[in-house]
């Protein structure tokens, strides 16, 4: 498969995905998230009868309906470059990842559409019911968008549920709900959405202060405000247990990810949490976190509930390891050898096959079943090509996390000063609050930075590697429908900008 | 005796053909839902006046979903059934594809950016993007499908990672005069259906006037073109499969599908009939509003057949014109037994979906589009 692979394109290609998928996910959290709070504040509206949730909810909606357009349309390129710029992936797993998204469309964005139209323009023409029902359908719609994609990926961070069929030189699925109710995919959904819900519940915070700190639409503000900062309290809280189950996942299925997550180059046991750190090049090379401030113990603790338990760091995944469990790892170079093997036993077998030689076919192919789980190790040229981009990886998490910690934060004070009702005398939390807008989409953006670089270099754990994931094509046609992507993106933000903000400054009366 | 529903005691070609059919239908409701993309190329030449556009935009605005939706769900349904086509076209015909995904980026934010204040390019770009997407969508769409017949330069590797033969990596496909027409016809008809559809949505005597006067043009143009595109077809060679996976030329191909799929022969003609009702009815008595459901229908049941016509019955859906034997066919291309059971049940919920859309659908346009109602309802 690699006989053609272009590092440039490979390059190029990643950049174009990793721009449609960051741009994609500016605006589908909002989505998420502030579809289920127009809900509740609709459904209180058709129970208490008070102008002031219509309106609140109308106010929301508008909001809604001018960031769901932008990731509509964002959507529909990362389906499609699955096939423009990854062909050789679209046929390797296209049996088993092509599946939720075609679920994804006949179950969520059917549901999702529909009932949309009916949110926006079915005001005046469907009974209060069912419009309220239409409200909650498009909550559902996009979550169970969500659960299939991101199904679809966790699948490809632990690929369980499939058989490799030498004959069509692909994986074909043999379990669908092994895929489905992986832990892998279980924690992705919990965690993503539920950081989802955080973003918005922040973004109607950081708004409704704003109208505080202009004293204007207190009323509603306040309304705003409570619904927010219970659901993101609750969600948040959530959203901590749902990242302490997944990457306890990460810690087990893919440990160079979580080795680059801390930023530890070699692991043991009592291994300490690092709280901070500045990631520098060591004497191998091979970035690592110095002058760090460290809980000791706490990372083995978090990870497998024992303070002594062992956690490789990058050198010992490299140089092979016996896990806390006590399941053998092989040096990466042992790995690429049998990966080699087995990638040479596919070829023989597939020679025997045409020439009809049934017993040196069937030999091919037991030496290939044997190294099948080190497939992808064959496509690396040097065991350091399994090391991700460490600071990257190291400085999005931390990131992600602290933000996390303080919005936690920002919700309990906002909980608690909207109880009391003195929320507009501490004028700085409401800026906090309005600042922490921005925060929330960095948290956000850094933990997709986290999952889809600290994976590197694999599109399709262990199994395939992302440069032979690619399309045959030249590099300057993917450089220009990057650039072209980009020119076009940007306009588009700065549009989306503009007008979110005009729509704020107008409120909810208008 | 087995049961039908059981989809595991279906043999893999079944599921194959049963999910071809799939196909064909998720396309051929696509081709009808383009009548959004079809109101749209007409903004300028119905909607010079600007409460004439408001109308025109605010009547199919309300339906761009749907067939965005269809389309996302066509994009996904092929790759979960046929994932070898999915990596074929769309990493080899990569400008094609690539041009379709930029009109419909821009239309989708057009809708909503283009009636707001300070929405930075202002209200006649984002007019002139829903207009570039309702003239090319349709066309590229139409080239493409024509592409199942013409076939394309390809060839796959023993592992069939595929190695596309033309430098011009999908812009070939416009050069095929076949494409071309078909991508002609399939504008004309979807022009030809916004101006049903305005006439069934939309109460403006003198907007809808001018829609029966396009009407003439639009659907006479998409006979014209339709009537060359399926001549050429009928005279054409196609590529066939044998019981071993041989893939040979058959000279008049396509014909003989038409005689050895009588089923398939029947339900294009009678979706041709029922598009012809539907238009010369609406032609005949300017104020009859009900042509659309004729040819909404016409069209579905049209495009259905000619998406069996260039799968079924042993024929190459996408052949290579370079290497014969990297043809793609439904038996080929598919998913495994496995996945395309699972798929199926999925299935299951199609009918439950048309049946809400429609309930939401008849909800919707309980009333007709007018420029008093539109005052105070949500608008683009």
């Amino acid at each position: 498969m690699t006989e053609y692979t272009d590092i440039s394109t490979v390059d190029w290609s990643r950049a174009q995905f990793a721009l449609t998928a960051m741009f994609h996910y500016i605006f589908v959290p909002l989505t998420l998230g502030l579809s289920f709070i127009i809900a509740v504040m609709e459904s209180l509206w058709v129970k208490t009868g008070k102008e002031e949730w219509k309106k609140a909810t109308k106010f929301w909606m508008k909001l809604f309906g001018i960031n769901f357009a932008i990731g509509v349309s964002t959507g529909i390129i990362l389906e499609f470059e699955f096939g423009t710029n990854w062909s050789n992936y679209s046929w390797f797993v296209g049996d088993i990842f092509g599946a939720p998204l075609a679920v994804e469309g006949i179950m969520a964005f059917f549901m999702e559409s529909t009932f949309i139209a009916i949110m926006f323009f079915g005001w005046e023409k469907v009974s209060k019911r069912f419009h309220l029902t239409s409200s909650w359908l498009v909550f559902a719609g996009a979550n169970l968008s969500a659960l299939w994609i991101l199904v679809a990926n966790a699948w490809m961070q632990n690929p369980i549920g499939m058989f490799f069929n030498p004959d069509t030189a692909r994986n074909e699925m043999v379990d669908f709900w092994a895929i489905l109710l992986s832990p892998t995919a279980i924690n992705k959904f919990f965690h993503t959405v539920l950081s989802a819900y955080l973003l918005s519940s922040i973004f109607v915070i950081g708004i409704s202060s704003w109208y505080l700190l202009k004293k204007r639409h207190i009323s509603i503000a306040k309304k705003s405000i409570i619904i927010a900062s219970i659901f993101g309290f609750i969600v948040s809280i959530l959203t901590v247990y749902s990242g302490d189950t997944s990457s306890r996942d990460i810690a087990k299925i893919q440990p160079m990810k979580f080795a680059a997550m801390e930023g530890l180059y070699e692991g043991g046991t009592n291994i300490p949490l690092v709280l901070t750190g500045i990631i520098t090049k060591n004497k191998e090379g091979i970035e690592e976190c110095e002058h760090s401030i460290k809980v000791p113990n706490l990372l083995s603790l978090l990870t497998h509930l024992d303070s002594d338990a062992y956690i490789p760091g990058i050198k010992n995944v490299i140089e092979g390891y016996t896990s806390h469990e006590g399941k053998r790892f092989l040096p990466i170079e042992k790995r690429i050898n049998k990966g080699q093997e087995a990638i040479l036993a596919l070829k023989e077998y597939k020679f025997h096959k045409k020439n009809k030689q049934t017993e040196e076919m069937n030999k091919s192919l037991k030496i290939f079943r044997e190294n099948y789980e080190h497939f992808g190790y064959g496509y690396l040229n040097t065991p350091q090509e399994a090391i991700p981009n460490i600071s990257l990886t190291f400085y999005s998490f931390h990131i992600m996390v602290s933000l996390g910690f303080l919005f936690i934060l920002i919700f309990i004070t906002s909980c608690f000063l909207i109880y009391k009702d003195k929320i507009e005398k501490y004028r700085w939390i409401l800026w906090i609050n309005i600042i922490c807008i921005p925060l929330a989409y960095i948290a956000i953006q850094c933990g997709w930075i986290v999952t889809e670089l600290g994976r590197q270099p694999w599109v399709i754990q262990d199994l395939m590697p992302t440069k032979v994931a690619i399309t045959d094509i030249d590099t300057s046609a993917v450089q220009t429908t990057f650039w072209l992507f980009a020119i076009l993106f940007t306009t588009l933000f700065i549009a989306e900008i503009r007008i979110l903000m005009t729509q704020i400054k107008k409120g909810p009366q208008s | 005796m087995r049961t039908i529903i059981l989809f595991e005691n279906l043999s893999l070609f079944e599921l194959q053909q049963y999910w071809w059919m799939i196909i064909a239908l998720l396309g051929a409701v696509l081709v009808f839902l383009l009548f959004v993309q079809g109101g749209q190329s007409l903004i300028y030449s119905l909607g010079k006046e600007d409460k004439h556009r408001t109308l025109i935009l605010n009547s199919i605005g309300r339906k761009w979903e749907f067939t965005f939706t269809t389309l996302v769900t066509f994009g996904g349904a092929f790759f979960a059934s046929f994932p070898l086509f999915y990596a074929t076209s769309f990493g080899g015909a990569y400008w094609a594809w690539i041009t379709l995904l930029f009109c419909f980026i821009i239309q989708a934010v057009s809708y909503s950016y283009r009636g707001k204040e300070n929405n930075f390019l202002g209200k006649k770009t984002y007019d002139a993007f829903l207009f570039i997407n309702g003239l090319i969508s349709p066309v590229l769409i139409g080239i493409v499908v024509g592409s199942f017949f013409t076939g394309s330069g390809f060839h796959l590797t023993e592992n069939y990672s595929v190695r596309w033969d033309s430098k011009l990596r999908g812009l070939e496909l416009l050069l095929e005069s076949q494409n071309l027409i078909l991508g002609l016809a399939i504008l004309f008809l979807s022009r030809t259906l916004a101006c049903l559809y305005f006439k069934n949505n939309i109460e403006s005597k003198g907007l809808i006037s001018k829609v029966n006067k396009s009407l003439k043009i639009n659907s006479g143009a998409f006979i014209g073109f339709l009537l060359y595109w399926v001549t050429i077809l009928i005279f054409s060679d196609g590529y066939t499969v044998n019981s071993d996976g041989i893939v040979n030329i058959e000279e008049y191909k396509y014909l003989h599908n038409l005689l050895q799929l009588p089923i398939n022969s029947a339900i294009l003609i009678i979706g041709l009939i029922l598009i012809l009702v539907g238009i010369i009815i609406s032609i005949k008595k300017p104020n009859y509003t009900k042509g659309i459901w004729y040819s909404g229908i016409g069209t579905v049941l049209l495009i259905f057949s000619i998406f069996l016509l260039t799968g079924l019955n042993n024929t190459s859906f996408y052949p290579s014109t370079t290497d014969m034997q990297s043809s793609l066919t439904i038996k080929n291309a598919s998913s495994s037994h496995y996945t395309l059971t699972a798929m199926s049940y999925i299935s299951l919920l199609i009918p439950l979906v048309i049946a809400y859309i429609w309930y939401a659908w008849k909800a919707l346009n309980k009333e007709k589009i007018s420029s008093q109602n539109i005052k105070n309802e949500y608008k683009y």
